[in-house]
């Protein structure tokens, strides 16, 4: 499978099981999504579980959490992250809190899905990363997978979680992994191991990241498309970093992180989120106060730039293998 | 300049700002405020198209006239006996407003919010709902809790931020919720309820349940993008939602005007929205209960939404903060041409002759006194101010359904910390 066929059998494996999972937002219902995430479950699940939604970001959030206090499990989708904006109250004021204000009494049990990050020539409100807006409420979980098998197993375990999970899915490779030459054509993900996903039902817990690469030199730190980039950047350079994918952002892994970086005393941060105030700083922020004893240099952050995303400069925007190689050969100078 | 337009003949424009047409010291003229005549709205079939109410957006639904008569076609026929739980609810609402008001100014809370004069909506809407129907409020339709007998101490509870407090203490004063009362967790943002109270209703129509969903919010408050998503929502699932707009003319300072009320009424919103839109008296306990169980009928029936306006008035200030002389005539509340809800109920049951001023004087004392009593079991639980009442670590609970490391480190520190300075909490 690809991510978006991995999606989609994560959202058809939760309705078939749960009958109060429903599928919401802009063109999901007949058409089956822009993305095709959702193509197919109107006609087997009905227009009662699954349907389309008026343009209007916090009507489709807000009705999530009417539904959620009903008791439905509500699967609702923004159809770019860089629209998520108009439901930031629902999701902030609302869904992030309504557990802690009511001391339990209702609760918003949804998965926010999104399609977000760049590198497709989205120009300024195709390719944004607002994670970092997520992260810093308390209340909301933060999903991002980098994989086919991990998009459909975090997918299964967000919808089942009884809290408000941000699930942001890097568009960049829903049909297969980019390791940041543009310039080159990208393979499928039927090339890669991470597309044999099992039909049924498996989950992936929040909160655990994973070691992609294991290495002694230095530490990376990534997310969503940027594990892939990394990838290919510390190949190439034949680095022996270790790559962690988080996964879940919040709740970090901090075990897995603190244990690596100690280890290899570096650590790199790699996302495409402007840096400034973005999860970077957090995550540099813990390993510096966690490993600074261990830390043999300072902490580098690749990011993109402080700036809106832009459409013809995008390659010099997106943090790609020529900065993220120029960053490693400075954090491994000594 | 080549190419610009020469618009030099026309009059410069002007930008419009509303304003009130009474300010402090002024006096005030009601007269010309459009209340048609009791019993004259006409009274739909429940099923009546939506595209029919335009009339009914712009006059008013009144039940009760000037002598205490219930009259006209919208006149809900309630039992003597009904009609006593209701005016005692409503009663019972405002010894409680009184009560925990002075509480305020007594330094045993830090805010509180009055519902004076607005009884009406959240009593009598309350009475016209099923018990599992579910309520999604805004701040000031304590009444709906009352009216289904909710217990007060426990109202009373939460004001204080007490030890009997099942809200933890992590909510300021009257943002109460009550699942077991299907009376949603109130919040601060205004309006957000709206679309929430929507999505409820979508899913109890979806799961092909009987239950049906009510929300409230003020007319200032209908200038939120909410309430347009909404209207939206509601229409085009329609969804069995009623949606009441509490004008009671004044959002804190701000009048109705800046809701956009000088150019229309709140009801005939619905219209463009394709909603059934009825304007109610909202100091008519009958108009009101008449309506919401128009409206119950039409929801339940699958015949979709319906959004009331309830005219009536702010009596006191917007809340323990705020001081209404600053920006109105303290005059508007006497003159105000709907009169006062428990006034007008109480005096249709004595024309009625099924109440009397030595009865009705009677209650009012037994509630003070009731009210009196609860306040005091609250008390023993403790007040805001005399420590915290809940152990520190609860302040850590509920964020999500598990507590995850980050903020078990954070809950550890602050132990710490209070196990160095002896701050004055509790532990479990």
């Amino acid at each position: 499978m690809n991510m978006i066929q991995a999606i989609n059998s994560a959202m058809d494996v939760m309705m078939e099981r749960d009958p109060d999972v429903v599928v919401m937002g802009e063109d999901v219902g007949y058409f089956g999504g822009v993305f095709r995430a959702t193509a197919g479950l109107q006609a087997k699940y009905g227009k009662t579980r699954v349907f389309d939604t008026p343009i209007s970001e916090c009507g489709i959030i807000g009705v999530a959490v009417g539904m959620g206090a009903y008791g439905l499990r509500p699967v609702p989708e923004i159809q770019f992250a860089d629209y998520i904006y108009p439901a930031l109250d629902q999701l902030v004021s609302e869904a992030a809190r309504l557990r802690y204000r009511s001391a339990g009494e209702f609760t918003a049990p949804m998965t926010v899905r999104s399609p977000f990050g760049g590198g497709i020539f989205g120009g300024q409100t195709h390719s944004q990363s607002p994670e970092g807006i997520f992260t810093h409420v308390s209340g909301l979980k933060t999903v991002i997978p980098s994989t086919p098998y991990d998009a459909k197993g975090l997918l299964i375990a967000a919808i089942e979680d009884n809290d408000p999970v941000i699930f942001f899915e890097p568009k960049r490779i829903y049909n297969g992994p980019f390791d940041g030459h543009y310039d080159r054509p990208v393979t499928p993900w039927a090339k890669h191991a991470s597309s044999e996903v099992p039909e049924g039902y498996y989950r992936i817990d929040l909160g655990k990241a994973k070691v992609v690469r294991e290495g002694e030199a230095v530490t990376i730190l990534a997310y969503g498309t940027m594990v892939h980039v990394v990838q290919g950047v510390v190949a190439e350079q034949g680095v022996d970093a270790e790559v962690i994918d988080l996964r879940t952002l919040l709740p970090l892994d901090i075990d897995t992180i603190e244990a690596s970086v100690k280890k290899t005393g570096r650590c790199m941060i790699v996302h495409e989120a402007t840096r400034t105030g973005g999860f970077g700083a957090e995550l540099s922020a813990q390993v510096q106060e966690r490993c600074f004893y261990h830390l043999e240099a300072p902490i580098e952050r690749v990011t993109g730039y402080d700036t809106p995303y832009p459409h013809s400069l995008e390659w010099a925007y997106f943090p790609g293998p020529v900065r993220i190689g120029e960053a490693l050969k400075k954090i491994l100078k000594d | 300049m080549e190419g610009v337009p020469d618009r030099r003949n026309l009059p410069p424009l002007r930008l419009h700002v509303p304003e009130p047409r009474f300010r402090p010291g002024d006096s005030v003229d009601f007269g010309d405020l459009a209340i048609p005549a009791a019993g004259t709205a006409p009274r739909p079939a429940a099923d009546a198209a939506p595209d029919s109410f335009h009339d009914l957006a712009y006059t008013m639904v009144r039940v009760l006239d000037d002598n205490g008569q219930a009259v006209g076609p919208w006149d809900p026929r309630l039992t003597p006996d009904r009609l006593r739980a209701m005016l005692r609810a409503m009663a019972l609402t405002r010894a409680f407003d009184e009560r925990m008001f002075r509480a305020q100014r007594q330094g045993k809370t830090s805010f509180y919010m009055k519902c004076t004069g607005e009884e009406a909506v959240a009593v009598a809407a309350a009475f016209a709902l099923q018990p599992d129907d579910m309520c999604f409020p805004s701040y000031r339709q304590q009444g709906l809790l009352i009216a289904r007998d909710w217990d007060i101490v426990d109202m009373m509870n939460q004001i204080y931020s007490n030890r009997g407090d099942r809200l933890q203490g992590k909510q300021l004063p009257i943002m109460y919720s009550v699942r077991e009362a299907s009376f949603f967790s109130i919040s601060g943002n205004l309006t957000t309820q709206y679309p929430q109270a929507v999505g409820w209703a979508m899913a109890s129509a979806a799961k092909g349940d009987t239950r049906i969903a009510a929300t409230w919010c003020g007319e200032g408050s209908t200038a939120e993008g909410d309430f347009h998503s909404a209207c939206t929502f509601a229409s085009v699932y329609r969804a069995p939602v009623i949606m009441n707009v509490v004008n009671n003319q004044w959002a804190i300072s701000s009048f109705s005007g800046f809701a956009g009320a000088e150019s229309t009424t709140f009801a005939a919103r619905a219209i463009g929205y394709g909603i059934a839109g009825l304007r109610v008296d909202g100091n008519d306990a009958l108009a009101v209960y008449a309506a919401t169980e128009w409206a119950a009928e039409r929801a339940r029936t699958n015949q979709g939404p319906t959004l009331i306006e309830h005219f009536t008035y702010r009596a006191e200030g917007h809340s323990t903060s705020d001081d209404p002389s600053a920006y109105r005539s303290a005059d508007e509340r006497s003159e105000w041409p709907l009169g006062d809800p428990i006034a007008r109920l109480k005096q249709h049951l004595i024309a009625l002759g099924e109440w009397d001023d030595e009865r009705h004087a009677a209650m009012d004392l037994e509630l003070a006194e009731y009210v009196k009593a609860a306040a005091r079991t609250a008390e023993k639980n403790g007040v805001l101010g005399h420590g915290m009442h809940q152990p520190m670590e609860t302040l850590f609970e509920g964020v999500f359904e598990e507590i995850p490391w980050h903020l078990e480190e954070q809950r550890a520190q602050m132990l710490s910390e209070y196990d160095v300075a002896g701050r004055p909490g509790a532990r479990k």
